[in-house]
């Protein structure tokens, strides 16, 4: 690697302890982003010629403190009203210089930093912008791409989350063990949402926002590594492991959805189905389920299938079972009733379906598995029926293709059969 | 005499790399296995998984106690390894839990492989 990637990727791996340090010290995202991003400009000068320094993080919340503060003090010279809230601690700064970095502090800083960002006022939207933006250190521009809207709209949105944290005046005394678990929870879905907003894409999008599902696994590791004993940790950061080794398998050429019955297992990422494994392995092992976990373990069934036909569906049967009693959702239960078709057969899924269509009337997902389930009972004018509700409630170019491409083929076969 | 020669990296910063960097890395290895594999001197080549995919069997106590995580004690010094084939992190806290049956004290780090060339060079 030359100089300049090998620096690019020390500052992100970097930025999360930098900018959480920076923030305690500061208690302004603005101050500790802007303080991170000259500590940054300062380390691509200083480390070419100087070679890395033993602790880029330490570097770089060093120099970032310095050059902030003496931002502070010229700018107070000028204004006649010095914005004494804005520094914390002030006066252990120079002692701070030659302080080592505390590992609990650490902990705390980043976990601060993830649940800044997905503080409850916001809305879902705006706090994956910010934790890209903060945390991730994304431009606003790339940001922007992966959301498919404006720069200009994004640029706002992150303006208005940003304002709505400085007014909410987020704590910054380290949270107790109950606290802290339930913000764990939040970061954890946030983490989530991220990941989603990856793999959700499809077609020309899909590869635009995989970074988005590669970020979203960057995260959880990190978060893992400073509770390397939470198997919801382990759940997530395996559940996004095994879905994201499927990504090189999902589309075709031509950007159309491949079912997971038909995609070519070996595209499968192997490094990244061995990882997550490992993790739904030792998650399992502390006999505390929770939702991603179980998600997991199902995710871990398919990805020990080498061939479809090998996939032990009364396990996940019994998962997804599990998952309707720890998170009773609708969606849930018509994921079963995949499981079930093939353990019970298509009339006992289509029965677990049935009385979900009031809640699911506008739900692509719901119309294209009762159209499948009815194909297999070749229950054709029934099915297409479904296929017609589902293909006006796509969501994506991809989408609308998969269904139209069902109601070709039952075109082409009534075709064929009624002469 | 046959050497291990252990890996050392910061984690953050391997774990951060793309895809592509990371094949990069592999390639240039993978010369300095070829030459010293040509020349007989190759023993077992090993990748694991990140420290998050650790268990730790620790034989402080009776019966030993299983924690997640690398194991991360100073006072304790890395001795040697063994390379099993198990089916799972049960299988393997099997085998660690004989091996500390025969040992006064320590800890048995689980790391998964996930990459092992079985080498050339005999002890």
């Amino acid at each position: 690697m030359t100089d300049l990637a090998w620096i690019d990727t020390a500052l992100t791996a970097a930025r999360p302890q930098a900018v959480g340090a920076l923030l305690r010290y500061f208690r302004d995202l603005d101050t500790a982003e802007e303080a991170f991003q000259n500590a940054c400009l300062r380390a691509l000068k200083a480390w070419p010629q100087n070679g890395p320094p033993r602790d880029p993080a330490a570097w770089l919340i060093m120099v970032g403190r310095n050059v902030a503060i003496d931002d502070i003090r010229r700018s107070k010279k000028q204004q006649p009203l010095p914005d004494d809230e804005l520094i914390s601690d002030l006066d252990d700064a120079e002692a701070a210089l030659a302080e080592r970095l505390d590992g609990s502090h650490y902990r705390d800083d980043i976990l601060r930093l993830l649940f800044i960002c997905c503080h409850p006022e916001l809305p879902p939207t705006q706090q994956i912008a910010l934790a890209l933006r903060i945390v991730s250190g994304l431009t606003v521009p790339q940001i922007a791409r992966a959301f498919l809207v404006s720069d200009a709209a994004m640029e706002q949105r992150i303006t208005r989350a940003k304002a709505k944290v400085a007014r909410a005046r987020v704590p910054f005394e380290t949270p107790g063990a109950p606290a802290r678990s339930e913000r764990l929870g939040s970061v954890a879905a946030m983490i989530y949402l991220v990941f989603n907003e990856g793999y959700s894409a499809s077609g020309d999008a899909a590869g635009v926002r995989a970074p988005l599902c590669e970020e979203a696994i960057r995260l959880a590791r990190l978060l893992l590594r400073l509770f390397p004993s939470e198997p919801e940790i382990m759940g997530l950061t395996a559940l996004m492991l095994l879905q994201h080794a499927r990504a090189p398998a999902r589309f075709d050429a031509g950007g159309e959805i491949v079912l997971l019955d038909e995609q070519d297992r070996s595209l499968w990422n192997v490094a990244m189905i061995a990882e997550g494994l490992a993790l739904i392995d030792k998650a399992m092992r502390h006999r505390r389920p929770g939702a991603y976990q179980i998600q997991a373990a199902i995710a871990a069934l398919h990805a020990r299938a080498s061939r479809p036909e090998d996939t032990d569906w009364t396990q996940i049967d019994l998962l997804y079972g599990a998952l309707e009693i720890l998170q009773p959702s609708p969606v849930v239960t018509l994921n079963r009733a995949v499981a079930v078709s093939k353990v019970r057969g298509a009339d006992a899924a289509l029965a677990m379906i049935a009385p979900l269509e009031d809640r699911l009337s506008n739900y692509f997902h719901y119309f294209g598995a009762k159209g499948a389930l009815l194909l297999q009972l070749d229950r054709r004018n029934e099915a297409r029926i479904a296929f017609d509700r589902a293909i006006a409630l796509a969501r994506t170019t991809a989408e609308a293709a998969h269904i139209r491409m069902h109601l070709d083929r039952l075109k082409r076969e009534s075709e064929a059969a009624g002469t | 005499m046959l050497y291990a020669i252990l890996c050392y990296h910061d984690e953050d910063f391997v774990g951060s790399w793309s895809r592509e960097e990371d094949a990069a890395v592999m390639e240039k290895l993978a010369v300095v296995h070829g030459k010293l594999a040509g020349q007989g001197r190759l023993g077992p080549v090993a990748r694991l998984l990140p420290t998050t995919a650790a268990t730790t069997l620790r034989k402080d106590s009776e019966p030993p106690v299983v924690i997640d995580g690398p194991f991360a004690e100073t006072k304790e010094q890395l001795l040697g390894f063994y390379v099993v084939d198990c089916a799972d992190l049960d299988g393997a806290l099997d085998v660690a839990r004989d091996l500390a049956l025969a040992n006064p004290g320590g800890a048995y780090e689980i790391r998964p492989i996930g990459l092992f060339m079985p080498g050339a060079a005999q002890p």
